[in-house]
């Protein structure tokens, strides 16, 4: 009987991913399908979500830009810089940073850093306003897209970190004291002996920081100033794409009808689209069977 | 003799020329750290803003790489450039970190108070008020969540690791498991929205919905945890028991779960820690309300992100108390995770099985 309580508790979780799958299929479709004068956009579906999508993709892309060289190099100050005794502690000051609830990162990005960024977006728009992302006018509140992506970098750097943290402390000790016998300085151990032993990792942790990046809500909801149906590459203007995650949060109170079935399918596209992500990322991970821990 | 006494006494002096290229002195880090530090105290103080001392002391540091190149050498100063930048990303990563602890302590003990702990907001407009409501509300529907993910979780990591044998089922269950642990929270909220409207009509807005949103995030971490832990159970406690003719069950009930149950007891503290803080999923299910509500099964439901986000969102005229509210909130909630965290570290501390591990 153990056995099959335990088999059952097995499958039960296969059934409530396919039960995720499924129920937001069955409540999604009538979304899908509705007409453009009964949902609130007044828009049909898919020329609804597109911009959404891309909103989502543009804010995870730009975060990932900016988190991946942080948690690099902040994982091999851990692994192969800091003194020993204190590489575990230090893991653990940044570990403090996936516990902290997202909506406290939400009142912080927005009363902490977007007042902080500000200046920075003028001084940005002023010298670099050639470069398109930067074409401004720039926010004066500083609720932009690049204070959002910020806060996103900032929330997926425990994982990625803790994952290329893993990855670097496996490299054979042997190949490291057979590159530094040779000569080579510390650096150009850890770029002849590290990353190439490391490279499926971090691929793999930049891919779990995007799944997450992809699907956090309430930092996007609570930073950006969002306006419907905007595609822009600007990221320090007060136009800003809002992405489907936000625009979840930020509409499901007052929606009614289609409307929320419209909400759940756009949700629908999101499940999609970070599960593929994290397959593919696990996919990797798994591909390494020496790899463990880390999750 | 007399030739090699006077042998050229430059000789000596030459060779460790060839070997040693010139090196900065030892200290030259940590004296350029040093200036880095005189620096940027400096230009705070001068110009008055932290953010300005912070990138001139920060670029003070890039004199060591500059003038290891004119000494050292390329390769050495390459060296010394990473050194640095490795260093800052360090330092990169713990400025939010301590940004956030300190204006969420700062913000937040403004309000905090006996009153504010023990009031809802019912009623209230303007000053005063509490996140009673809230506080009731996030702990009902966490333990709830707890409830229905504990066992679910606990039972699969048994299947895995005690009946599975590898086979293909237990191998796509962990993969996907794994895959699980990223599902976007907002998606959970969606889930057990779509699932609920189907048997309480549109609209639907009750407590138990936040249980079983938070337990589709809250049930892999609960595996994975407890799977590791149950894999770390040394095989001979399982043959030592079988010896002496005790069954499978008896075998996992008695042995296996007693020896890893520290472990189990950390991983599951984490994952609470880890759903109680989910904003999201509870804004789409469990609603906002200012009254108290204890029945999960009975409408709206208030938490304390949900609180914290909607007290920011809708703070009213004037909207400094509320937004006061909310940084209370957000301190409160955040004293609870930390104190759920150090729980679980304390427990896997102090009651793991001491052996040679």
């Amino acid at each position: 009987m153990f056995a099959g309580i335990s088999t059952s508790a097995g499958l039960l979780i296969l059934a409530v991913l396919a039960g995720v799958a499924i129920f937001l299929t069955i409540e999604g479709i009538p979304g899908i399908t509705a007409d453009p004068s009964e949902v609130k956009s007044g828009q049909s579906f898919w020329p609804w979500v597109g911009p959404l999508v891309l909103g989502t993709l543009i804010a995870a892309a730009v975060a990932l830009l900016i988190a991946i060289p942080v948690s690099v190099g902040v994982a091999l100050f851990i692994s192969h810089y800091a003194p020993r005794r204190l590489g575990q502690t230090l893991g653990y000051l940044v570990d403090l940073l996936a516990a902290v609830p997202s909506v406290v990162y939400g009142l912080w990005g927005i009363y902490v850093l977007s007042g902080t960024m500000a200046p920075v977006y003028a001084w940005f728009e002023k010298y670099l306003g050639f470069i398109p992302i930067f074409a401004g006018p720039a926010s004066a509140t500083g609720r932009t897209l690049l204070t959002a992506c910020i806060v996103l970098a900032v929330m997926i750097l425990p994982i990625m970190t803790a994952i290329c943290r893993e990855i670097f402390l496996q490299t054979p000790r042997l190949h490291e004291e057979a590159a530094l016998a040779l000569g080579a300085t510390r650096w150009e151990m850890i770029r002849m002996a590290v990353f190439p032993y490391a490279r499926s990792g971090i691929v793999s942790a930049a891919m779990l920081g995007l799944g997450r990046a992809l699907g956090e809500t309430m930092a996007v909801a609570m930073v950006l100033s969002a306006t419907a149906g905007v595609v822009t590459a600007n990221l320090i203007s007060s136009t800003n794409p809002s992405t489907i995650a936000s625009n979840i949060a930020l509409s499901f109170a007052e929606a009614s009808g289609k409307s929320v079935n419209a909400l759940i399918a756009s949700g629908l596209v999101l499940f999609v689209i970070t599960f593929l992500v994290n397959f593919a990322a696990r996919a990797i991970v798994d591909r390494r069977k020496e790899f463990s821990g880390a999750n | 003799m007399t030739q090699l006494t006077t042998a050229p006494p430059q000789q000596p002096t030459d060779v460790g020329r060839a070997l040693r290229t010139a090196q900065l002195p030892t200290a030259a880090p940590r004296l350029v750290l040093a200036a880095a530090i005189v620096v940027g105290i400096g230009v705070w103080l001068g110009t008055g803003t932290p953010f300005l001392g912070v990138l001139f002391g920060w670029l003070t540091c890039f004199v060591l790489p500059i003038a290891s190149a004119f000494v050292e050498g390329s390769r050495k100063a390459t060296d010394r450039l990473v050194t640095v930048l490795v260093t800052s990303a360090f330092g990169i990563a713990l400025i939010p970190l301590f940004s956030i602890l300190w204006e969420v302590l700062r913000r937040g003990t403004q309000v905090l108070g006996i009153d504010f702990l023990t009031f809802s907001m019912r009623n209230v407009v303007g000053e005063g008020g509490g996140i009673y409501h809230a506080m009731t509300g996030t702990l009902l529907i966490t333990g709830a969540a707890a409830v229905i993910s504990i066992p679910i979780g606990l039972f699969a990591a048994i299947y895995l690791v005690e009946y599975a044998d590898g086979n293909r089922l237990s191998r796509w269950l962990r993969f996907l498991v794994d895959v699980m642990t990223g599902i976007p929270s907002i998606v959970a909220g969606l889930f057990a929205y779509a699932l609920f409207v189907i048997f309480f009509g549109e609209g639907v807005r009750m407590g138990i919905g936040g249980s079983v949103a938070l337990s589709v995030l809250m049930i892999p971490i609960v595996v994975r945890s407890s799977e590791e832990m149950l894999k770390l159970v040394p095989n001979e406690l399982r043959e030592a028991s079988y010896a002496l003719g005790v069954p499978k069950w008896r075998t996992v009930a008695k042995v296996v779960l007693p020896t890893a149950l520290a472990g189990i007891v950390t991983g599951v503290t984490l994952a609470v820690a880890r759903v109680i803080g989910e904003t999201a999923p509870l804004l789409i299910i469990a609603g906002a309300t200012d009254s108290v509500n204890f029945n999960l099964f009975d409408g709206r439901m208030a938490t304390l992100p949900v609180f914290a986000y909607a007290s920011q969102r809708n703070p009213g005229v004037p909207p400094e108390f509320s937004i006061e509210r909310a940084w209370g909130a957000a301190l409160v909630l955040l004293v609870i995770v930390m104190l759920l965290n150090l729980v679980a570290r304390l427990v896997s501390y102090f009651f793991s099985p001491k052996g040679d591990r």
